[in-house]
């Protein structure tokens, strides 16, 4: 308009229409729960054996290239549809669950097994965490030299190059806008990937509160002595503590893959400290703290990048979990998978 | 209480001895508890009462000497697999769980039961609540809230969902009101009638002594004394 001064630039950032509102707010929480079910592993495990599993991280990146490759053995094509597309989806799905669970036993057996039979300080466990971690990364990374030296470079180039750059996804659901009102949209994609995470997270909260193996491990997070004394095999719970927690990064992959649509080897660092702080700010330990503590992470990246630009996503949202452990330290709904009353 | 016919000796230990890193915690222990009898360990704080209960029950290692449970050597046999041979605790202090209910704990004591749907375990759980009708008031209360007294009736209920033929308790009367304590004698003395054999571990002599057929006295790691004690014939000298 003549004659009105321009805007500054900073104006047209702070009246966010609704129609933005509603967006941010739909895919934090899409996000959000794909946070929280890759939080999922960082709790269990911490709730039985107060460690911090740092190889989750890459528990979950292996899941992802599991997703990956199987859409490549399919041949699938993007947005191809029909009964096929859900089939392969599902077939991808298994995939990643798993070999991330497959992965996440493997870390228990080599990094921390021994470890914990000699009773070792909680910081060796770690620093044996941190090595797994940058091992299962790195073998990712250079997959294609180790396909060289055992001259399967041929039959496995699809599968091996290019070894650190990103890899896509082929997605053969199509995604379509199934509501549009007035700028806010709900893709079918989105839901999926939102409806998909509540569910196995609901799935586990139940298998964890009514199944006979689920109540050993709200009782091994307890009292581990006692619960060896009720006949409790510690050594059981803990293998079955690690495979749930695979199992569900494995979906949480999938589920990234859906949204995102890459993934690389180093994917699960930045991904993993995400997880871990939502699993921190929700209260670690607890099976729906994990999910909350992830909600929340969506919606605070989302709401601080539309606010200060998406540069400052990260420090929002590092900032926001500082805040929260200010105020509550044992984060929002407190600590510790057995004491969270189911 | 007047001498009792006992019958053979369902546990036994032998020149038990458990080190925590290179402290010796116990050396040399020995003790019988005779088929359907209370047998005690008592002594003073540090005696090493705790340790010797708790490597019975597998969670400490032995270093020497052995644990003979009805006529088979269970000092290897981890915790975990002693409940289903007959043999379980109640733990010291609050070893309950405290994030679960009262009948989920007591759910817990039935871990490796096979039959939780049945009617012998509903009769079983009415049986603890019926030897402690407090728990049965609160069944839906988290153990996390309930007084140090109820909790420990709790891990005694616990204990007795797994129908252990030897129950072992550490330091029952532990923090109790004197009224209290004497109740909690009386429903130990029940349920040792009711068919259980009993290893009560205490520091509270006079009642246990009172309580037990046998005695065993531990100072400072060892067996100093032994006996039994009936009609208050106290092993102490
Ligand atoms: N985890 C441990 N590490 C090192 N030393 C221990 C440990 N547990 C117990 N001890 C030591 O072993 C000795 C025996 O302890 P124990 O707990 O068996 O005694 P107690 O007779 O049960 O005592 P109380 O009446 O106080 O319960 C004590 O000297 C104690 O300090
Ligand atoms: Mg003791």
């Amino acid at each position: 308009m003549p004659g009105t001064s321009p805007p500054s630039p900073l104006e047209p950032n702070r009246v966010v229409p609704l129609s933005t509102f509603l967006n941010l707010t739909f895919t934090g929480l899409v996000v959000g729960a794909i946070y929280g079910l890759f939080a999922l592993g960082y709790t269990l495990v911490y709730g039985v054996l107060r460690l911090i599993n740092f190889a989750h991280s890459e528990v979950f990146m292996w899941g992802s290239f599991a997703a990956v490759w199987m859409m490549t053995l399919l041949n699938a094509r993007a947005g191809s549809g029909g009964p096929a597309a859900v089939l392969y989806l599902l077939l991808a799905l298994l995939a990643a669950m798993a070999v991330s669970g497959a992965v996440a036993l493997l870390v228990e057996r080599v990094a921390y097994r021994r470890l914990r039979e000699k009773k070792s300080p909680p910081l060796v466990a770690l620093i044996s965490a941190i090595g797994a971690s940058f091992m299962l990364s790195e073998i990712m990374g250079l997959r294609d030299r180790i396909a060289g030296w055992l001259n399967l470079d041929g039959v496995l180039g699809d599968y091996v190059r290019p070894a650190r750059e990103n890899t896509q996804f082929v997605n053969p659901l199509p995604n379509a806008t199934l509501l549009d009102v007035g700028g806010f949209q709900v893709r079918s994609t989105q839901l999926i990937v939102l409806v998909a995470a509540l569910a196995m997270m609901i799935a586990l909260e139940q298998f964890v509160r009514r199944s006979r193996l689920g109540r050993g491990v709200r009782a091994v997070s307890q009292d581990a002595e006692a619960a060896a004394l009720m006949g409790v095999d510690q050594k059981r719970v803990v293998q079955l503590t690690f495979l749930l927690g695979g199992l569900m990064a494995g979906a949480a992959a999938l589920l990234y893959l859906m949204h995102i649509g890459v993934t690389r080897y180093n994917v699960g660092f930045i991904l993993g400290i995400k997880a871990f702080t939502a699993a921190v700010l929700g209260g670690i330990g607890n099976i729906r703290g994990a999910l909350l503590g992830g909600l929340v992470l969506g919606l605070a990246e989302n709401y601080g990048s539309q606010l200060f630009g998406s540069a400052w996503k990260d420090v929002v949202s590092f900032l926001l979990l500082v805040v929260v452990l200010l105020f509550r330290p044992t984060g929002l709904l407190g600590e510790s998978l057995g004491k969270a009353r189911a | 209480m007047s001498e009792r016919a006992l019958g053979e000796d369902q546990l036994v230990v032998e020149g038990l001895s458990v080190n925590y890193g290179r402290i010796e915690a116990i050396r040399d222990v020995s003790f019988r508890v005779p088929a359907g009898g209370i047998a005690t360990l008592i002594g003073a704080n540090g005696a090493g009462k705790t340790t010797t209960l708790k490597t019975v029950s597998g969670l400490r290692t032995v270093r020497a000497g052995r644990i003979v449970f009805e006529g088979e050597d269970i000092s290897r046999v981890p915790s975990h697999q002693l409940v289903k041979r007959g043999l379980c605790q109640a733990p010291e202090g609050r070893g309950t769980f405290p994030g679960m209910t009262v009948e989920e704990n007591l759910d817990m004591g039935a871990y490796t039961r096979s039959d939780r749907k049945s009617a012998a375990y509903r009769a079983d759980m009415d049986r603890v609540f019926t030897l402690f009708p407090r728990l049965a008031e609160r069944r839906a209360q988290a153990a996390g809230t309930m007084s140090g007294g109820e909790q420990q009736m709790l891990a005694i209920g616990r204990a007795l969902m797994s129908r252990p033929r030897v129950l072992l308790l550490d330091e029952p009367s532990m923090g109790l009101a004197p009224k209290l304590i004497q109740q909690i004698f009386s429903i130990i003395v029940e349920i040792n009638r009711q068919g259980t054999t009993v290893l009560l571990v205490e520091q509270n002599a006079a009642q246990a002594l009172r309580t037990a057929d046998v005695a065993y006295v531990l100072e400072t790691g060892s067996v100093a004394r032994a006996g039994r004690c009936a009609h208050g014939v106290d092993p102490r000298g």
